[in-house]
């Protein structure tokens, strides 16, 4: 799609002067863009710069204080999404409105306006679904479902009623190389077609990749706006940050003992929807960082608690510092010296309603946090307030309370609180889902400061590149079955993306995918 | 118009508010109904909440009352703030009068130093085994400890009309179903003269300073709070369910049998078929407007002993019917529910939303 394509074509959408107040903060101030037929709009901007506000506003599910919404040219004031769905604009939203307890079809039928029958619905379902690359089965409770595959219910639900805007809030965060390629292809398609596209995501290189005009966004209010296609991701990110980007550096060095070792892990899930973890074997040395990669729902979250302790397993599968493990509880093994975060911020990693000090004490017990049964306040408040400052999480201090934060503060209280319990074996899990770059790269940096610190470190997460920067080793999660590791240096994006599917054969003769290097080859140079 | 709107941070002012709103709300509905019944409000009102204070004794009947109010709601607060809901005290209080008046039985009319103390012992422990039962089948085979509980309330109160009826039924008694009053050095001695109340208080204030300072300052306490609020993080955490289960409702199994025993070793004098007026379901709602906080629960239980006080003071004195106090114990419930909403929420006057400006222009366009 070329910018003169539709250059002279009336705007589809425009907005003006658009103002959102909040209790606690201004959303927006002032924002006035305007969206062509056929155009993919980037709207670009760090957690919290009021990119999510702003398209709710259009979708009509949050009410502007401020500011006019044109669409096709007359005014419209949009009260309801069910408004906005038949004026022809469709959301994915970044958090899923999605029911749990109903199936994929139920869930779609919800947001339909007209009744449509059982049978014709799942029909459709299917056939959008992989006409976009998106397979998802219709009759699958989404309870069971993992967040990429949820996230491709939303998308679907939204082409299933062929809107003339789609807004989409991050998209990719939850697919692989490949299946972004199809989606950008799919997008690129819609816009073709004439669909305006708003693209909402932090992702320089995809934006760049993808879109024809960006908004930048910061602290509420447009700070500029760019052809992506001419920019850099330098310049892009001082325009959404306002400074400069740090980089992080990965220095190689040899890695020590072993800290974390996985033999033939197997492992069934409960749940008759989960992955079950087939014959993994891994192991994390003091002083390395091992890479996960994987479309999320491929066994992440189940390798996750069985290291974590969450789920136990039998024998001695899995060893910790030389112990087995297997069947100790999560106090046990972080008595052992294991810390982790979390891919739930809020109420897993922390306890939403309560306060950053409580929430340091959750996993910080040990550190003198409790004598004798009972909590030793200051301990715990200047643990807390040292996590605040060197991590510089934004906040009112450690009487915040942890859903007061923005997903990368809160993210990088609870990576700080981990790192500072002085862990031996540290697991995290999309350490930088969801947050805004400056934020990812300091949690980046704090990890492979923990790195070269001698901490052994297993990174799970689905962003390609922020792998090939931290990793030592990579490895690959798929259909709950582990890849053989390698150096990033020696695979490339394609290949982790041919993994990713699946077809790592560790058979001979199976699947098309070239033989991994294997980390002999790679050890010997360092 | 108005609207609800979510606060950007749930409002303490609120939720020290919200139970004196409910207080109002009860008292202003009251004399509504009051002046509907054709009853003069004033005087119905000073029947139902400064009669029954005028006088030492009934300062005493409030303490009394208190005490089982008190030391119910004290278990329930802890457990409710970890999810157990555990709305079964009633029977826990009956089995803890049941074991305790059991041990005053066998000690017929001994003299022992040891009776008292180990009635309290059997009452604790009685209540703790009852409690005991909906916690193992909670984390041994997952049944909802609300249906156990509730359940175990009925139990307890046929065994204790089984006993006052058969093994236990005093043989000189007439055939009253009760049994014999306890001896002098099974009965709990007077606290002040004059009055009814017994020592039984002053363990309950004890023990809600204990419980404030387990729920606000032991890391136990910490970890059943942090299973209430976010199960997924005490999992992360490694807390144990079914341990914060276990504690949650034996701690409240203690505290109502603990109240159980000091009612028939107390005002009572002795084991009967209704030892309780509803004292550990009222301590549900006493739990609540005590903020689920022990020393809110202090005076969340004040309040409820005056209710019951106020409702009999003005059954006699107004002939109005028994079913006053429940009516006045809902009402409180109610306008608490109600008054919560605001905790998180805030009513925002909307200006009927400005049409904006250029939607004129659109207008004069068209």
């Amino acid at each position: 799609m070329d910018q003169s394509g539709f250059a002279n074509l009336k705007p589809r959408l425009v907005l003006t002067g658009i103002t959102k107040r909040y209790p606690s903060v201004v959303a927006n101030e002032d924002v006035s863009l305007s969206v062509r037929p056929g155009e993919i709009h980037a709207v670009l901007g760090e957690n919290g710069a009021g990119k999510s506000t702003l398209m709710k506003i259009i979708y009509g599910v949050t009410k502007p204080d401020a500011g006019t919404i044109m669409w096709n040219g007359q005014y419209e004031t949009i009260t309801a999404p069910s408004q906005a769905r038949r004026m022809g604009i469709g959301m994915v939203f970044q958090h899923f409105s999605l029911f749990e307890t109903l199936t994929v079809w139920e869930n779609i039928a919800l947001a339909l306006d007209e009744p449509v029958p059982t049978a014709k619905l799942a029909a459709q379902i299917t056939e959008v679904s992989e006409k976009y690359g998106l397979p998802i089965d219709p009759y699958r409770l989404v309870h069971s479902m993992s967040v990429g595959e949820r996230q491709r219910v939303e998308i679907v639900r939204c082409l299933l009623q062929e809107p003339k805007l789609l807004i989409m809030d991050e998209p990719t965060s939850v697919l692989t190389p490949q299946a972004v390629l199809i989606l950008f292809k799919t997008l690129r398609r819609l816009a073709a077609e004439g669909c305006s596209i708003l693209y909402i995501s932090h992702k320089l290189d995809e934006i760049r990749a993808l879109c024809d005009t960006a908004s930048v966004l910061r602290g509420g209010r447009i700070s500029g706006g760019a052809i992506p296609k001419n920019e850099t991701n330098e310049s892009l990110a001082r325009l959404m940050i306002g400074g400069e980007l740090a980089e992080c550096h990965l220095i190689p060095r040899e890695a020590k003992e072993v800290r974390l070792d996985v033999e033939h892990l197997t492992l069934q899930s409960p749940d008759p929807f989960g992955t079950s973890l087939k014959d993994i074997s891994l192991t994390v040395r003091s002083g390395e960082i091992l890479g996960i990669a994987g479309v999320s729902g491929n066994g992440q979250k189940e390798l996750m608690t069985a290291l974590s302790g969450e789920r136990l397993s039998s024998g001695s599968m899995i060893k910790l510092l030389g112990r087995p493990v297997g069947n100790l509880n999560p106090a046990q093994r972080r008595a052992l010296g294991l810390t982790f975060v979390p891919e739930e911020r809020l109420g897993r990693g922390a306890v939403p309603p309560m306060t950053l000090a409580y929430n340091a004490l959750l996993t910080g017990a040990r550190k003198g946090m409790v004598q004798t049964g009972l909590i030793h306040p200051t301990v715990m408040k200047t643990f807390s307030k040292n996590v605040i400052e060197r991590f510089k999480v934004k906040c009112g201090g450690d009487q915040s309370v942890a859903s007061s934060l923005s997903g990368g503060n809160l993210q990088k209280f609870i990576v700080g609180r981990e790192t500072m319990l002085a862990p031996k074996m540290m697991i995290v899990a999309q350490p930088t889902w969801g947050v805004d770059v400056g934020a990812a790269q300091l949690i980046r940096q704090a990890l492979i400061d923990l790195r070269d610190q001698g901490v052994a470190l297993l990174v799970i997460s689905e962003e390609l590149d922020e792998l090939f920067t931290i990793s030592d080793r990579l490895s690959v999660i798929a259909a709950g079955r582990l890849s053989p590791s390698v150096k990033p240096a020696e695979t490339s994006i394609e290949q982790i993306g041919v993994w990713m599917s699946g077809k790592f054969g560790d058979r001979a003769g199976e699947g098309a995918a070239p033989a991994p290097p294997r980390m002999e080859t790679a050890n010997a140079p360092a | 118009m108005l609207r609800l709107e979510r606060r950007a941070a749930p409002s303490s002012v609120m939720s020290v508010v919200s139970p004196l709103v409910a207080a109002v709300g009860m008292l202003v509905t009251g004399f509504l109904l009051f002046s509907a019944l054709g009853k003069d409000p004033v005087e119905a009102f000073y029947l139902f909440f400064i009669k029954p204070l005028s006088t030492t004794y009934g300062i005493g009947e409030l303490l009394l009352k208190t005490t089982p109010l008190l030391l119910c709601g004290l278990g329930l607060a802890l457990g409710f703030r970890a999810n157990v809901w555990n709305i079964g005290a009633e029977g826990q209080l009956t089995m803890g009068a049941i074991a305790g008046g059991g041990v005053a039985l066998w000690f017929g009319d001994s003299d022992s130093n040891f009776a008292m103390p180990l009635m309290l012992l059997a009452g604790v422990l009685g209540g703790m085994a009852w409690a005991a039962i909906p916690a193992f089948l909670r984390t041994r085979f997952n049944t909802n400890e609300i249906l156990v509980t509730l359940m175990l309330v009925y139990i307890a109160q046929l065994a204790l009309s089984w006993l006052v009826h058969g093994p236990w039924r005093d043989p000189e008694g007439q055939n009253y179903p009760q049994s014999q009053g306890f001896g002098d050095a099974e009965t709990m001695s007077i606290l002040i003269d004059g009055t009814r109340v017994t020592w039984g208080i002053v363990y309950a204030l004890v023990l809600a300073v204990v419980a404030w300072v387990f729920a606000q300052k032991t890391f136990a306490g910490f970890r059943m709070q942090v299973a209430g609020l976010a199960p997924a993080a005490a999992a992360y955490a490694g807390f144990s369910e079914k341990r914060n289960i276990w504690i949650a409702l034996l701690l409240c199994g203690a505290t109502a049998g603990l109240a159980g025993i000091c009612e028939v070793a107390g005002p009572i004098g002795r084991l009967q078929q209704q030892i309780s007026p509803g004292y550990g379901f009222a301590a549900i709602i006493v739990a609540w407007i005590g903020r689920l906080h022990p020393i809110g629960v202090v005076f969340g239980a004040l309040l409820m002993s005056l209710l019951y006080l106020g409702g009999e003071s003005a059954q006699m004195g107004m002939g109005l019917p028994s079913a006053i106090t429940g009516l006045f114990q809902g009402l409180l419930l109610f306008y608490l529910l109600a008054a919560d909403l605001f905790i998180t929420f805030r009513l925002k006057r909307v200006v009927d939303a400005p049409e904006p400006k250029p939607a004129a222009r659109v207008g004069s366009a068209a």
